[in-house]
């Protein structure tokens, strides 16, 4: 509703405020924090992980 | 805390969550110990920890949220006992190097990696759960039992911090030559212990 005062409406608002927020939130290196953290995410789990997960019934 | 009594179908949608989120926790602990090895044996401390506690994970909320706060304890428990720290790992960046061979510009990822391993403890981490894992600055705030405005300062902080070392070119050397030493001094324990019997 408030909305609606801005002349363009959310959309526009919200574009508008984007790349300063971008700039301030999300620094060049952004992606690459991004990238070594799924580049971990995206190794094949070693055995001794799936070994651990079955164990885990056995020992109730 | 509720407690909920467990049916095997409960049970088995743990293990399943469980071991959905390992990869995320592989991923938070490396961020904060910065070696490989040691993360792994992080993670599968969690793990078993996570299992032990199950009647205390609340169905239908974030697996990854609560196995990160577990991952951070244990982690944190490791720190105090002193048997690691927080370090640049020089064989880490190597093996990034390496993976990361078709990207455009892999020595970035190499420079990320110890510039947030240059951070201050309680910054990294606010960092990796907010830039890294996604989360925000509430649920980061949760985990690391903080209140919201100071996971903000510390993840501005940790910003501004590796703005400066990446852009500026200001890479800690001090810090560097410290976790060298460290990364030595524990090689050689290493081979200490592992030297055959003569």
């Amino acid at each position: 509703m408030t909305l609606e005062i801005n002349h363009g409406g959310e959309g526009e608002a919200r574009q508008a405020r984007a790349p300063a927020a971008t700039a301030k939130q999300r620094p060049e290196w952004a992606d690459g924090l991004r990238k070594l953290y799924d580049s971990v995410v995206e190794e094949p789990l070693p055995d001794s992980f799936r070994d651990l997960l079955d164990q885990l019934d056995k020992n109730d | 805390m509720a407690v909920h009594t467990l049916t095997a179908a409960d049970k088995s949608a743990f293990k399943r969550e469980l071991a959905e989120v390992v990869p995320h926790l592989r991923a938070f602990a490396r961020g904060l110990c910065g070696r490989p090895d040691m993360a792994d044996d992080l993670v599968q401390e969690t793990l078993l920890k996570a299992w032990a506690a199950q009647e205390r994970f609340e169905p239908g909320t974030s697996m990854r949220a609560w196995t990160f706060v577990i991952l951070r304890n244990v982690y944190l428990t490791e720190m105090r006992r002193n048997r690691f720290r927080g370090e640049y790992d020089e064989t880490v960046a190597e093996r990034i190097l390496v993976q990361s061979a078709e990207q455009e510009e892999p020595i970035h990822l190499n420079d990320m990696r110890r510039a947030l391993m240059a951070l201050p403890e309680e910054r990294r981490e606010a960092l990796l759960l907010v830039g890294a894992g996604g989360f925000s600055y509430e649920e980061a705030a949760e985990i690391c039992q903080c209140p919201v405005g100071t996971i903000k300062s510390r993840v501005g902080r940790a910003r501004a911090a590796i703005t400066a070392m990446l852009d500026g070119g200001e890479m800690p050397e001090g810090d560097h030559a410290k976790a060298a030493d460290a990364h030595a001094s524990i090689l050689a324990e290493l081979e200490l212990v592992s030297a055959p019997a003569t």
